[in-house]
């Protein structure tokens, strides 16, 4: 009999695709979307399963409505998922606020294309990696994942539900329409074998429970809408009654806080691929498509005597501060390829630059890097 | 009981609002400016969801942003406030991911039908199963008066000091075209046929609408020299008249003419919902057997 939740098995798959079924290997049940290439494929998916297993899938009138279901259907108790491109996140960005104020578990998939505006909207580009970090008004921890190959959207999706569920916010995969159209293999593992952190809801009854009562931790218990809690919740600032109280002194109290589940936990987060970096003496910092398209010039580079070594983020935010300041301090320096016009690098250059030169190599998108580009770039650094 | 037992009584009962059960007593007083409809219109709700014979705890409500927007602050049930203008699609995430939920939407004219329009249409247009009580006050209140885009011609407001120039909104016939199964209009005169029309709204299915033309004294009718907010709702109530017949987009609303209230469209059609499991049932075990073809390897 066939089961389709307990999909599992090695397959050739997209990486949108790959995407869908890493949500629904989760426990995702719902997608609120709008079509936008290059991320349609994942609703497209979502469309086709979600029906199949009991969830919802709704095509809303556009981005803003989309993000706004999610948050609604994340109260309701469901894992929601909601996929979309820069554009997109441009109009989420309002909602993203709200998600992130009301402390609401979800997961954002943007599959980065060039832009700005409508910029290149069928080639590709990671130009949204500040806005994945500052896109809404205000202050926010953020969580961002960047796969670099369909089975990483297939598991960094689920990675992406589970740290959403854990620390009670949207969380973003930051893909690209590289990495969301290419098709290779993927291997999906049973679904018992999968690691899912379940939301962890309360257990006081209605009357005691506070819904922004930490109770010594970082993120609060959730109750969901329905079980009698009446509980009340706001994009004001509120107190751990969920009560608009608008004062500086709630204000400190509410909205550093939003910062601290993150920076407290940042160890828990960060997710690194390091590939000869131990005797390196030049690294290349690259991430999603990036990460792969290097390869051939570090290559390149180490048959010409320089040791290269290279860091990839897998969670771009919160920043691996640590493991960059451990080898800012014993290597020659950095080089940071990305496709935009260098945003990443800011961050490399704010932590590593005052130890060691901090070298960009922007792209505006639509194109990879040249390999002689790259090259060039890492014997600069090596020689000085 | 002597008389002076039932005198006591009566002090303690006093002490309680006879709704105190459905709002949040400890966040009293409320924001709103005296003689705001804002109160009756609220109370009136409550009464509607307590006919409905809902469970309280099934109850949800969603507002966006402004003075109605502050409605979900104050009802004790479970309740969002949310973005401006985004209460719509917000409710309809929570309604379709838990269908036993009654789902109601409060909030203002200038929420739900400028910022927030584009959703109001779509929901009513799938029939979603959710109730939405519009408070039609014509202008934004919580910011200090600006047009809306409900304000009636040659209004003023701080942003139209010369009188609005811009041809305003007909919500109930904007909600009957784009396809809501119920749609009514009262003012805040009509407490009862208020809270009767939310009961019904609450108890059937699909895309209920509900405009409730209410007074706002602060800024409204000071800068249209309509008194205070008790003269305001007399003024309505003088205005309007019932007629359940009127066909909801011959009827917009003016400075001077009648306000017709009534239940226009009460019609039984395929939500949302009820669709998306005609076509699973339709098609589904087709899709299953194609993909199990591909998938299955035991
Ligand atoms: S400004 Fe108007 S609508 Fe707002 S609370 Fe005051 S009277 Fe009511």
């Amino acid at each position: 009999m066939f089961k389709p939740s307990k999909l599992h098995g090695e397959f050739f798959m997209q990486g949108d695709i790959a995407c869908a079924e890493g949500a629904l290997a989760a426990g995702c049940r719902f997608l609120g979307g709008y079509p936008i290439t290059p991320a349609t494929e994942v609703a497209e998916r979502m469309a086709y399963r979600l029906p199949i297993l009991d969830g919802v899938f709704i095509q809303f009138e556009d981005e803003i409505a989309s993000i706004a279901g999610v948050l609604g259907a994340s109260w309701a108790g469901v894992k929601a998922l909601t996929s979309t491109s820069g554009p997109g996140i441009s109009l989420m960005n309002e909602n993203i606020g709200l998600g992130m104020m009301m402390e609401t578990p979800c997961v954002i998939v943007n599959v980065q294309r060039a832009g700005p505006s409508t910029g290149l909207p069928t080639t590709f580009a990671q130009s949204d990696i500040m806005q994945a970090r500052f896109g809404s008004h205000g202050d926010y921890g953020v969580i961002a994942l960047a796969p670099k190959s369909p089975q990483e959207m297939f598991d960094l999706t689920i990675t992406a539900f589970n740290y959403s569920e854990k620390y009670r916010m949207p969380v973003f995969v930051l893909a690209d329409a590289v990495v969301g159209h290419m098709t290779e293999k993927v291997i999906i593992p049973p679904v018992e074998e999968l690691e899912i952190f379940e939301r962890v809801y309360t257990t006081k009854k209605p009357g005691d429970y506070k819904p922004y009562e930490l109770d010594g931790k970082n993120v609060p218990d959730f109750a969901k809408a329905g079980d009698g809690y009446r509980f009340h919740t706001t994009g004001l600032t509120h107190d751990e009654r969920g009560y608009p109280i608008m004062t500086e002194e709630t204000q400190w109290k509410c909205v550093p806080r939003l910062m601290e589940k993150i920076s407290k936990h940042v160890d828990d987060i960060v997710l690194l691929e390091e590939r000869d970096t131990e005797d390196a003496d030049v690294i290349v910092i690259a991430y999603g498509i990036t990460s792969r398209t290097v390869l051939p010039a570090i290559a390149m580079a180490r048959e010409k005597g320089i040791k290269v070594g290279l860091l990839r983020p897998i969670t771009i935010w919160p920043f691996p501060e640590k493991r960059i300041t451990e080898l800012a301090k014993k290597v020659q320096g950095f080089v940071v390829p990305e496709i935009n016009m260098g945003q990443y690098v800011l961050e490399v250059d704010r932590v590593a630059g005052k130890y060691v030169p901090v070298k960009s190599i922007p792209h505006p998108g639509g194109g990879f890097h040249k390999f002689d580009d790259i090259v060039k770039a890492i014997e600069e650094v090596a020689h000085g | 009981m002597d008389k002076n037992e039932i005198l006591d009584e009566m002090i303690i009962d006093s002490k309680h609002h006879p709704m105190e059960d459905l709002f949040r007593m400890d966040r009293m007083p409320h924001i709103w400016c005296s003689g705001c409809g804002l109160g009756a219109v609220v109370t009136a709700f409550m009464e509607g969801v307590k006919k409905a014979g809902k469970d309280y705890d099934k109850v949800v409500v969603v507002s966006g942003i402004g003075c109605t927007g502050r409605v979900a602050g104050y009802v004790n049930l479970d309740s969002f406030h949310t973005t401006h203008g985004r209460a719509i699609p917000f409710a309809t995430g929570l309604k379709l991911a838990n269908r036993d939920l009654t789902v109601g939407v409060i909030s203002g004219d200038g929420d739900l039908f400028a910022i927030g329009g584009n959703h109001f249409i779509h929901a009513a247009r799938r029939n979603v199963d959710i109730v939405v009580v519009c408070v039609n006050n014509f202008i934004y209140g919580m910011t200090g008066g600006q047009t809306a885009p409900t304000t009636p011609l040659e209004a003023k407001s701080s942003t139209a000091p010369y009188g609005n120039y811009e041809q305003p909104f007909n919500l109930v016939g904007i909600a009957a075209a784009a396809g809501a199964s119920y749609v009514a209009r009262w003012t805040a005169m009509h407490v009862r046929r208020l809270s009767d029309s939310v009961a019904v709204a609450a108890q059937r299915k699909g895309f209920s609408f509900i405009e409730v033309v209410s007074p706002c004294p602060t800024v409204f009718a000071r800068k249209n020299k309509k008194g205070s907010g008790l003269e305001l709702l007399q003024e309505f109530g003088e205005r309007s008249r019932i007629d359940h017949e009127a066909d909801p987009t011959k009827i917009p609303l003016d400075m001077k003419n009648e306000i017709v209230c009534g239940e226009f469209v009460n019609d039984d059609r395929p939500t949302f919902w009820e669709n998306v499991q005609k076509g699973i049932r339709k098609n589904v075990q087709i899709e299953v057997d194609l993909e199990s073809k591909l998938y299955d390897r035991s």
